[in-house]
């Protein structure tokens, strides 16, 4: 068994205008940069997509709104992009915003076989609106839906040829279950490693989940809000 | 009132992290909740959530310890500490709507007297988004709102009802404001606490709601 594909681009070949793609990544952080540029380069369209945040104005998902690519978004938060913002004022962009706890939930769901479950997170809100709702032990929840994709773009540190991933700290975030939420599950690694390597105690998504992995070129990982102290502060 | 706004959020900030106890999993939103982290007392452990996967948030990096993979819910880069743990963000919000989180502290755009909560949108202005905000006041064991207390145009920011889009439904426990400390209250919105440079008289003016005052009258706020 060997998932290895050579390019990003070999990753995506099937993918059809209208798709929908779960995207991880929270912010910039652990998102899938080659794979976000293939599906700019090769021009696919009309997509939904399903991710936290939008990137920023230039980068990340960013780079697929500027090129039009977008029919709708799936995020928790879109606050960092303005592009975004006049997308959806022109009527251009479709978005569904979800409470983030329950879009991790739905997606975790949509990967366990659950097609639904309750919740107490936004219970009288916006987002409760037409949904079903119920009384268990004297609280009311929201029955929200699960979450699947045709395809999943999931970013790793670490990865071998039968699909196991190490992610490396909060760059997890959406991936662990994005990557088991997709029909066809596309991993992009820092770095490849053969069977063998990566401790079996310390895999996180296990390989069963990915279709295809390849190691990514030249990550830029960009920084939002780079923060420091001086070195006196200690 | 001649504090300036820095002066306002310190004391504010301060006034919440006098309600952290040793071994507490604190949440502290964007703004002035983070702040709150400044005023943890020396020796004692307090473990900050980050939203986005990771229990033990560490001070902001030096310049080289910068590492675009370690970041707070607010997109900036921090740093780990000894016993630092990351997860995915499905099990981040098990932590939060599971009740294992024993204090979350978050802003406001208003607050009314029934503890329900508006901030994260406002109609045909601002797109941003809820984030985590609606699962942490339906999950957190006690929430704080940090804000000032009235807006820049002395508005009230706490009203009778909110008319905002509601984040939750009846989920505030406290308010802590620049003018005092407010405990939301089956009976109502009840001054526990005043600050040193303020009166009832003009809390009550900024405040659209009746406030209610404990028999002794309130308390001289923590500072």
């Amino acid at each position: 068994m060997d998932k290895r594909i050579q390019s990003p681009d070999a990753g995506i070949k099937q993918i059809p205008d209208g798709a929908t793609i779960l995207m991880g990544g929270f912010g910039l952080c652990g998102i899938p940069e080659n794979l976000i540029a293939a599906v700019r380069r090769k021009g696919i369209k009309d997509l939904t997509i399903v991710s936290n945040n939008a990137g920023v104005d230039d980068f990340g998902i960013g780079i697929l709104l500027q090129n039009r690519q977008v029919k709708k978004m799936v995020s928790t938060y879109v606050g960092e992009n303005r592009l975004f913002e006049q997308l959806v004022f022109k009527g251009e962009l479709q978005i569904e915003l979800n409470p983030q706890g329950t879009l991790a939930e739905r997606l975790r769901a949509g990967g366990a076989g659950i097609p639904a479950f309750y919740t107490p997170t936004g219970y009288g809100t916006v987002v409760a609106e037409g949904k079903e709702t119920r009384d268990f032990d004297g609280r009311m929840f929201v029955l929200e839906r699960a979450i699947r994709g045709q395809f999943a773009f999931i970013k790793a540190w670490k990865g071998d040829r039968w699909g196991n991933l190490v992610y490396r700290k909060t760059a997890a975030n959406f991936n662990p279950m994005m990557a088991t939420a997709a029909d066809y599950v596309i991993a992009e690694v820092e770095q490849l490693v053969e069977l063998g390597e990566i401790d079996p105690n310390q895999v996180h998504t296990p390989g069963i989940y990915i279709n295809a992995i390849f190691q990514g070129s030249s990550y830029e990982k960009r920084i939002e809000q780079r923060k420091t102290r001086s070195a006196e502060e200690g | 009132m001649g504090l300036s706004q820095d002066q306002k959020y310190e004391r504010i900030a301060s006034r919440i992290a006098r309600e952290l106890r040793d071994g507490y999993y604190v949440n502290l939103g964007i703004g002035i909740p983070t702040q709150v982290a400044n005023f943890v007392p020396r020796g004692m452990d307090v473990i900050l959530q980050s939203e986005n996967g990771m229990l033990g948030i560490g001070p902001y990096p030096t310049e080289s310890e910068v590492d675009a993979d370690l970041i707070n819910a607010g997109k900036e880069t921090v740093t780990e500490l000894k016993g630092t743990c990351y997860f995915s963000s499905a099990d981040s919000f098990a932590m939060v709507r599971g009740e294992h989180i024993d204090l979350t502290v978050l802003g406001a755009l208003q607050v009314d007297e029934k503890g329900n909560l508006a901030n994260w949108a406002i109609p045909g202005k601002m797109l941003k988004g809820m984030g985590g905000a609606m699962d942490l006041v339906a999950g957190a064991k006690r929430v704080f709102i940090a804000m000032e207390h009235a807006t820049r145009d002395n508005a009230p920011k706490i009203v009778k009802k909110c008319t905002l889009p509601l984040t939750g439904v009846e989920v505030v426990d406290y308010i802590v404001t620049e003018l005092g400390v407010i405990h939301v209250t089956p009976e109502g919105l009840l001054l526990t606490e005043l600050a040193p440079d303020t009166t009832v008289e003009y809390v009550q003016s900024v405040t659209e709601p009746k406030i209610l005052l404990p028999p002794q009258g309130p308390a001289s706020m923590l500072l």
